[in-house]
């Protein structure tokens, strides 16, 4: 269930959730990667927001990978 | 058809329906088509048919056809038919208006499976050399884009490995999620002829379809697995090869990389067949004997439909699957192989024509300079290097206000699409929407502009069948609308101040061929000579090629991922505690704006719903009662049908009518890796609905399904 959230959120967890089994570093490299690969750049920006304004809705490993989104590759 | 008279002339053209792609002859009494007559020299059909194919094609000539362009200001006013010149200029101007105030992401276009590779390619370079972004996106998305991505990580490419006659050399056939005598029958009627001459056959399927047993055909093993369980299935059989020694250790050694990990991986108890009896509902002995049969019994090959890829883990089961074919060195020669039922004509190659939004023609990522080079020069104009919005992210940038123009390329999102409720505000919320369709759809009742399209009596071009079989399609009359697709969409083009233009079709497919390796070879003069042509087609193969990864896979050394099974959060609930999952039957397509408009509405008028017996009486429910369906997103009623081919606690529908609307109750669930919605799974009630409201609107529902 959405429970409302903001897509960019919904999506990011649900591929996170896929990666849980990983150590979160590496985890949150592979999402990161995920998401350079497939998601317009208006989405990676509404993550990196979400991420960024401390908001507890969004996968911790999500948010680790938010955070890599934004640092300079 | 008897009362059409007799055929004076003969053009051989391709069927615009399944993903089988079947070759006929359309025989035709001056510019009436009389008869389709399934050709024997087609390389998909050798001379065999549908129902589909040989009758439903009566649509081209219905009276709902549109045949002039129309536009409306606003979706109050009623649509005025205009010029050509008209439409296309209106359309041009509020593109460029609508990027102008929104910026240059805020528009873009879907393309379809329905139309050609030349029409396809056209829609998607309109996107990238005169939108100006990437925002094109395909309707394979709600279907195989899964099969794209999964196989493209483990193979290199996003296709299926073998050619449909590898079926005569399969000693087991593994058929997951997929019904190919209803959903593709002439490819189905060819794997039924392999199981008469004693194939073995595993179904995993929720439902018991024909084949699990019909007359001369039995299923050595059904896994009748819980919906959504997929992973966990496919896990376990691989778990069975690696813990029982049935690894092709040599086969593994050479052609593949990464094995050891993932051995390591599946190996672990959590994915014997014991620890996931508890999951999927299949009894563990039954997955052990149908593991040792798929990796033990000869040749086996894997098929595989839409009950693999639309499920929250669509791209994840992809992976699996092919995980199993290489440890159990099933790739690469006849009777192997693992491959995707396609469900329409040209999936394949609308998604090789660089669909995506992530992808340039040929499967390529837009982030590689060199790709990118090769059309920058070609067309003049820098290419944007980031993906762009899929479909469902479109919906929702257009509820949230940064996109507010759509083209859509007849294909019907609002039918087919889920979570109607979302499509509609999303399509409400749009400033503008150009629809290229033969009817007035669901969808146009959100448009501004509709562009009457073509059928496909009347286009030139090609369609790429599911074994990538590129086969050509001959028009047999002039467009009725007087402009091929493809003109339409250069026409646009031209109006936004670039200059796009082709000759003709056989020009469009030279440019694909002069910038996508694997079409190197292609064009119209070879593909009249050939017949047909399945890609990869260069200079190391002239002439096609029927079965993939033979000495090598296309990225090299075929590569096992980790497939870890992750439940959908779409679970049976107190509130709705049945599990609804959607499917096709044999004489209708799809949303259906095709066969609904031909006799084959006589085998199905209205959609219904199969029901257990034992959930249809705890419900009071009797055979034909009109029921309400409802799940947390929406609600809709249709008839049931007492059957006991789902298990307890599973319904089946199938979505070929507006008028019950299956996709009103699915929900924004979608595959992971690709947003592919999660179609198959939909937590449910079913009530029964009180007789004298049943009634009336059972008269409605014949009024309104069966008229169209």
């Amino acid at each position: 269930m959405s429970g409302g959230l903001p897509p960019c959120v919904r999506l990011a967890n649900e591929i996170a959730a896929q990666f849980a089994h990983r150590a979160p570093d590496e985890a949150a490299t592979a999402i990161a990667n995920h998401l350079k690969a497939v998601w317009d750049p208006r989405m990676k920006q509404a993550l990196i927001t979400h991420a960024n304004s401390g908001a507890t809705d969004l996968d911790p490993t999500a948010a680790l990978a938010a955070k890599k989104l934004q640092a300079p590759s | 058809m008897v009362e059409l008279g007799m055929p004076t002339r003969t053009v051989l053209t391709t069927c615009a329906y399944c993903g089988v792609g079947c070759s006929f002859k359309a025989e035709l009494r001056g510019d009436e088509l009389v008869r389709m007559v399934p050709y024997k020299n087609g390389g998909a059909n050798e001379g065999h048919s549908c129902v589909k194919g040989r009758f439903a094609f009566g649509y081209a000539s219905h009276p709902d056809r549109v045949l002039e362009p129309m536009v409306r200001n606003t979706l109050s006013e009623p649509w005025r038919k205009v010029s050509w010149e008209e439409a296309i200029g209106f359309t041009a101007r509020r593109l460029r208006e609508i990027q102008a105030a929104h910026g240059q992401g805020s528009i873009g276009a879907i393309t379809s499976s329905r139309t050609t590779n030349e029409e396809v390619y056209a829609v998607q370079k309109m996107v990238r050399a005169v939108f100006g972004n990437n925002n094109v996106d395909t309707c394979a998305r709600v279907c195989h884009s899964p099969t794209g991505y999964g196989l493209k990580q483990t193979f290199g490419e996003s296709a299926g490995t073998q050619d449909f006659r590898s079926v005569d050399d399969s000693d087991v056939i593994l058929l997951i999620g997929s019904n190919p005598t209803d959903a593709h029958p002439v490819f189905g009627s060819r794997m039924k002829q392999r199981l008469r001459q004693g194939a073995k056959l595993i179904v995993v399927d929720p439902r018991r379809i024909d084949l699990v047993r019909s007359p001369h055909v039995e299923a050595a093993y059904h896994l009748e697995l819980a919906p959504g369980t997929n992973v966990a299935i496919v896990n376990a059989l691989a778990h069975v090869v690696v813990t029982e020694g049935l690894v092709d250790r040599e086969f593994v050694a050479s052609r593949c990389e990464d094995f050891e990990a993932w051995e390591a991986f599946i190996a672990q108890p959590e994915h014997s067949p014991e620890a996931v009896s508890d999951i999927s509902g299949v009894p563990a002995e039954k997955i052990r004997e149908a593991a040792r049969l798929y990796a033990t019994g000869g040749n086996a090959a894997i098929y595989y439909g839409l009950g693999v890829t639309e499920h929250s883990q669509g791209s994840t089961m992809v992976m699996g699957m092919a995980n199993l074919a290489m440890a159990t060195g099933n790739i690469g020669r006849p009777g192997v192989g693992v491959n995707p039922m396609r469900g329409q004509n040209n999936v394949q190659g609308s998604c090789d024509m660089g669909s995506f939004p992530h992808e340039l023609p040929g499967y390529r990522h837009v982030s590689d300079d060199d790709v990118r080079d090769i059309y920058e020069k070609l067309w003049g104009t820098p290419i944007l290097n980031e993906p762009g919005l899929r479909i469902p992210n479109m919906f929702d940038a257009a509820i949230d206000g940064s996109f507010k123009a759509l083209f859509v390329q007849g294909e019907d999102i609002a039918q087919s699409d889920p979570n109607t409720q979302h499509v509609f505000a999303a399509l409400g919320a749009l400033e503008l929407l150009v629809v290229q369709d033969l009817f007035v759809n669901e969808t146009a009742k959100f448009a501004h502009v509709l562009l009457p399209g073509t059928s496909f009596l009347e286009k030139d071009g090609t369609f790429t069948n599911a074994e990538r079989r590129i086969n050509r399609v001959r028009p047999i009359m002039a467009p009725r609308t007087g402009k091929q697709e493809w003109e339409i969409v250069c026409e646009i083009a031209q109006a936004m101040g670039y200059p796009m233009h082709y000759d003709s079709a056989a020009q469009i497919m030279d440019e694909i061929a002069l910038t996508t390796p694997t079409f190197a070879g292609v064009s119209f003069a070879r593909l009249d000579e050939l017949g047909s042509i399945q890609w990869p087609c260069n200079v190391e193969h002239p002439s096609g090629t029927p079965i993939m990864h033979e000495d090598e896979f296309t990225r090299g050394k075929g590569r096992f991922m980790e497939t870890v099974y992750v439940p959908t959060s779409e679970r049976s609930t107190r509130k709705f505690p049945l599990i609804l999952t959607t499917g096709r039957i044999l004489s209708q397509y799809n949303v259906g704006a095709q066969t609904r408009r031909t006799a084959n509405v006589a085998w199905h008028a209205e959609d219904v719903l199969e029901i257990h017996p034992h959930d249809a009486e705890v419900r009071g429910v009797s055979d034909g009662d009109l029921v309400a369906l409802s799940s947390r997103v929406g609600r809709t009623e249709l008839r049931a049908r007492i059957s006991d081919r789902m298990p307890v606690g599973v319904c089946y529908t199938t979505f070929h009518h507006p008028v019950s609307g299956a996709n009103v109750v699915t929900t924004d669930n979608s595959d992971w890796a690709t947003n592919c919605p999660e179609y198959k799974v939909t937590a449910v009630q079913v009530d029964l609905v009180p007789e004298p409201v049943a009634d009336e609107a059972a008269r409605e529902a014949v009024v309104a399904g069966g008229n169209r």
